[in-house]
């Protein structure tokens, strides 16, 4: 067992490489995670955030870099950082045919623990679904599973716990809900490192990479992501949803134009921007209604910038 | 806009011996409306939906879809709506080239109309260079964006979108709602399940269904004054949690 000291820092990655046949999962990823922090990795399907999680829960041998775990090394301390992790994979994994209370007891046993040795860590969340404990866990509903496998990850008091997707398919409120939990678990010093595929959820994070296509884009805490976008952005509506993006995309001063609900934001490429002369340009194409207004870069602004 | 009513539902109930999951929903969609139907897990959407697509009977009320009773004519509903949903779109194992020819087929499209289709559908999408690969293959946005354009083969009056574009980066995401404008534009109305609050804030109009029943109803701009809430997903949470 190769203990690394000196650092703070509850995960370190770097230079983390996988490719999957010609297919490059992950291309040099490096981040820090320090004790104590909720880090959250947003990015789409596809952006390589499962392998990550694979590789730190020591269940996939990266073929390049390194990564420590609760200061252990993860291809040569892997049966100490499996002691002392939880991992909720994206993809429900408890066994459906036991039940709530049976799943919950087996990975206590398993980790040579019990339920009532650690029930303080996981009672906010499991009093929610003990009343539906002799239920089999392929029966609960979506947020109620969702919850059975937090507490079953946590059951053995990790010193990191690891979320792929947890909130993916869950309606707003049980995501709500999902998330004060995080908040809570942070609070009694575990370290949380969480992927989602939902820009809003990135704001709840204390820290975040942006990772798309195998790479990380930028790492910072949301407020400063936020702050880095390079332009002024705008808020545009007309009468006409369609038309008006069209108009914009064939506006030949854009740099982008995307649709955020009932606006599009629109960036121009000149410094010197007037939104008069778009004004000006979008009456001429028969828009009515116009309205232009400044706006603030949302976390998904930045995602596409960077994603360009 | 037009004032031609494509959707028309009144009082639509659906009850599961003692359970009521739907309970007395009424609404009205306009053509080439986007209309999202939102709701909790186990508010009823699903409920409500199947019962607009006619695969499922109500228990009692009226809803007239693209012209057809639900009660009398579901047959005919099927094909005059299209449908779409994230966990069932096309077949992996079939080309691009052979799902589209499937679905034409299935809405019974002459030859002659399934080839113009293919080509006009493949040149939109940019799929020229993947036409004859298989879809498995592919990305999951073109997926996405094939299956919408799929569902539109036989153009029909209304889409069903059930949680179409989960998980696909936000650009892709936009693409894809860049087809959803466009078809709306020519006519189409579109109706989306979805539980991605950002993309309510796509839709002209939402209903928000908690426990069985529509409690709201207007456009995102309208509901967002209502419940003095920032975006749709406060909206959301603030009616959901009551």
């Amino acid at each position: 067992m190769v203990k690394v000291n000196i650092t703070q820092m509850s995960i370190k990655v770097s230079n983390i490489s996988k490719s999957y046949n010609k297919v490059k999962a992950l291309e040099r990823i490096s981040f820090e995670v320090k004790e104590g922090e909720l880090f959250g990795l947003i990015g789409p399907d596809g952006a390589g955030k499962t392998t990550l999680f694979r590789i730190l829960t020591t269940l996939l041998f990266a073929d390049e870099g390194t990564a420590t775990v609760a200061d252990f090394d993860v291809v040569e301390g892997y049966k100490s950082i499996r002691n002392s992790v939880g991992y909720m994979p994206g993809k429900f994994s408890l066994y459906q045919d036991l039940t709530v209370e049976e799943n919950l007891d087996f990975f206590a046993t398993i980790f040579g623990t019990t339920i009532e040795e650690n029930y303080d860590l996981i009672k906010d969340i499991y009093v929610q679904i003990e009343p539906f404990k002799t239920r089999r866990a392929g029966k609960l509903s979506g947020g109620m599973k969702q919850k059975l496998a937090l507490s079953c990850a946590l059951i053995h008091k990790p010193k990191v716990l690891f979320l792929d997707e947890p909130t993916t398919g869950v309606d707003p409120v049980s995501r709500k809900e999902f998330w004060d939990m995080l908040k809570r678990l942070q609070e009694k010093g575990i370290t949380i490192l969480v992927s989602t595929p939902y820009m809003d959820e990135a704001a709840l994070c204390d820290r975040i990479a942006l990772i798309q296509g195998g790479k990380i884009l930028e790492i910072d805490t949301p407020e400063a992501i936020i702050k880095h976008y390079p332009k002024p952005i705008y808020n545009v509506r007309a009468n006409n949803m369609y038309q008006l993006i069209n108009s914009l995309n064939d506006y030949k001063h854009n740099h982008s134009v995307y649709p955020f609900g009932e606006f599009v934001h629109y960036t121009d490429s000149r410094t010197d921007f007037n939104p008069e002369d778009l004004r000006m340009y979008l009456e001429a194409k028969n828009l009515s209604n116009i309205h232009i207004e400044k706006t603030k870069a949302t976390i998904e602004d930045t995602f596409m910038e960077l994603a360009k | 806009m037009n004032n031609e009513k494509v959707i028309q539902v009144e009082g639509l109930t659906k009850m599961f011996g003692n359970f009521t999951a739907v309970n007395t929903i009424t609404f009205e969609v306009e053509k080439g409306e986007i209309f999202g139907f939102l709701g909790a897990n186990g508010a009823g959407k699903t409920t409500a939906m199947k019962m607009l697509i006619g695969i499922s009977n109500p228990t009692s009320g009226k809803a007239n879809i693209a012209g057809f009773d639900v009660f009398t004519h579901a047959e005919d509903i099927k094909k005059n709506i299209g449908y779409m949903s994230q966990k069932f779109a096309l077949y992996d194992d079939l080309t691009v080239r052979e799902n589209i020819t499937f679905f034409g087929g299935i809405y019974g499209l002459s030859r002659k109309r399934i080839k113009e289709k293919s080509d006009a559908l493949i040149e939109e999408l940019g799929l020229q260079n993947v036409a004859n690969k298989l879809v498995g293959a592919l990305p999951l946005g073109w997926k996405q964006k094939l299956s919408f354009s799929v569902s539109l083969i036989h153009d029909p009056k209304i889409v069903f979108l059930d949680e179409p574009t989960g998980g696909v980066d936000p650009i892709t995401r936009r693409q894809f709602w860049g087809l959803i404008y466009k078809a709306a534009n020519l006519g189409t109305t579109v109706f989306v399940t979805t539980h991605y609050m950002d993309e309510a804030e796509y839709c002209d109009r939402v209903s928000i269904m908690v426990n069985g029943k529509i409690e709201a109803l207007d456009t995102p701009k309208k509901l967002k004054e209502q419940f003095k809430a920032a975006n749709m997903n406060d909206v959301f949470l603030k009616l959901a949690r009551g």
